[in-house]
């Protein structure tokens, strides 16, 4: 079987960066689940493994026994000197992961990310006051790309201004790096030597008596379980996982919302209305936070990766060690058995238990800044820029592999 | 009707929380528990259901 150029059969061969796949990744999933192979598999990086149920994805998810999380990339392997670069506790198994962890969560706790909510929404007005007299805006590159990243950086306390930077780094590492190993690594070393002086600087602040009240001065304060300090590379690899992993997951979401609504005016204009009438009482948006929870469950853009540890069985598929196993959460949250009309957007969906963030111990940290974000982007839209649609269907650009979501989102109103 | 949050299956989700604040709340990391001794007040007995059907862990135990 080949490692490179086009797909011969989606069991045995499957490209998660094939550019068909890339733009509609859900025929193929839903193929294989009703084709009785639920589980492919390719010689691609190295051996890798793609369940599509969502029983099975669950399960590999909850399974640490037999799945690590040393490596969540599947291409990752590619590095030239063999390194594996740690970003825990994303890139860690307990019992690290369990004390990393813990250091985080209060961070992003519903109550911590809600104080975050107004200076998200003022963001979200104040790029559509940019491009609203225009009538016309790229929905991804003018808007759901330009939140998540400058909300990050006010959680972290780094310069709000040099978010465009920011942006280019991650896409770097995540999206223009995914099969181009160098590169990769190129803006990974920049992100480091960034958090490197960032590190520094609050080090220093520490040292001189006037720690500051940020994320990193926490960090550089804390112990590990034996109680030794911790280093500030640990702080500098925590930092790099934050930046990366709260930028272009999120902006996805965003635009793969405003792609469904921006050509199902039904819907797009139930939510405006949930929105108005919302607003015009002076209450939340009660049929909103609901879409949102379906648009994450139909367009979830985040599959993980895990590296089999020992050889094990997963719905009649044998797994070897060594090999990958692709966390399809979006094939997972699409799979017939577990959700009726399952390829069907249902704004209304209550019944929804969907994995978009992962389930198990690693389920996205950033899960409750995530939705904020997504809930007060599409409300301020909508509020704002209720009637609309895609300029051009064929105009737009998808990025995929391991987070799939519109780059390109022309979009037009009158 | 009463709920209970099984503490060892909980990831922080915070699906319950949101759906059913009365019944629910969460701690400094994220993780949920119960309200009230888990006793679910009459009329939202459809929240509890609600917030037991979206837990991706499936933590979340309801005693009629």
């Amino acid at each position: 079987m080949s490692h490179d150029g086009p797909v011969q059969s989606w069991a045995e061969d499957f490209d998660i960066f094939d550019r068909g796949f890339v733009a509609d990744p859900y025929p193929v999933w839903s193929e294989l689940r009703s084709g009785g192979c639920p589980v492919a598999h390719s010689d691609r990086w190295g051996g890798a493994y793609m369940p599509t149920r969502y029983e099975d994805v669950a399960a590999i998810a909850h399974d640490t026994e037999h799945f690590s999380s040393v490596q969540v990339s599947v291409t990752e392997q590619a590095l030239p000197d063999g390194r594996h670069p740690r970003t825990p506790p994303i890139t860690s198994d307990p019992p690290d992961h369990t004390w990393a962890r813990r250091l985080l969560l209060p961070f992003f706790s519903p109550k911590v990310v809600e104080r975050y909510e107004a200076v998200t929404r003022r963001l979200a007005g104040e790029l559509i006051d940019r491009f609203r007299a225009d009538g016309r805006a790229d929905a991804a590159a003018d808007y759901a790309q330009q939140i998540p990243p400058r909300i990050i950086a006010e959680i972290l306390g780094i310069p709000v201004e040099r978010s465009d930077e920011f942006t280019e780094w991650v896409r770097g590492t995540l999206e223009f790096g995914a099969q181009d190993p160098e590169l990769r690594e190129h803006y990974r070393l920049i992100l480091v030597d960034f958090f490197r002086s960032t590190v520094a600087q609050r080090r220093a602040e520490i040292d001189a008596g006037r720690p500051g009240q940020d994320i990193i001065t926490f960090l550089l304060q804390q112990h590990s379980p034996d109680g030794e300090p911790l280093r500030d590379g640990f702080a500098v690899n925590v930092c790099t996982l934050l930046l990366v992993a709260g930028i272009d997951t999120t902006w996805s979401s965003i635009g793969s919302a405003l792609w469904h609504l921006g050509q199902h005016p039904e819907d797009c204009a139930r939510l405006a209305a949930d929105v108005a009438a919302a607003r015009a009482r002076g209450a939340k948006p009660e049929l909103l936070p609901i879409a949102v929870e379906e648009l994450l469950r139909a367009y979830s853009p985040v599959t993980m990766a895990r590296i089999v540890k020992e050889d094990v069985e997963v719905a009649g598929c044998p797994m070897h060690a060594g090999e990958r196993v692709l966390l399809t959460f979006p094939a997972a949250n699409r799979d017939p058995a577990v959700f009726p009309d399952a390829e069907k957007v249902v704004i209304d969906r209550e019944v929804n238990r969907h994995i978009a963030f992962g389930v198990g111990i690693h389920r996205c940290a950033g899960s409750n800044l995530a939705r904020m974000e997504m809930n007060v982007a599409l409300e301020e839209w909508l509020a704002r820029i209720p009637d609309y649609r895609l300029a051009d269907p064929a105009a737009v650009t998808w990025a995929g592999g391991q987070v799939r979501g519109p780059r390109s989102l022309p979009v037009e109103w009158t | 009707m009463r709920v209970h949050v099984i503490e060892e299956k909980c990831q922080g989700h915070n699906r319950c929380c949101s759906l059913a604040p009365e019944l629910f709340d969460v701690d400094d990391y994220g993780n949920a528990h119960e309200l009230n001794d888990g006793v679910v007040p009459a009329g939202l007995e459809a929240k509890a259901e609600l917030a037991a059907a979206n837990c991706p862990e499936h933590a979340i135990v309801i005693e009629a």
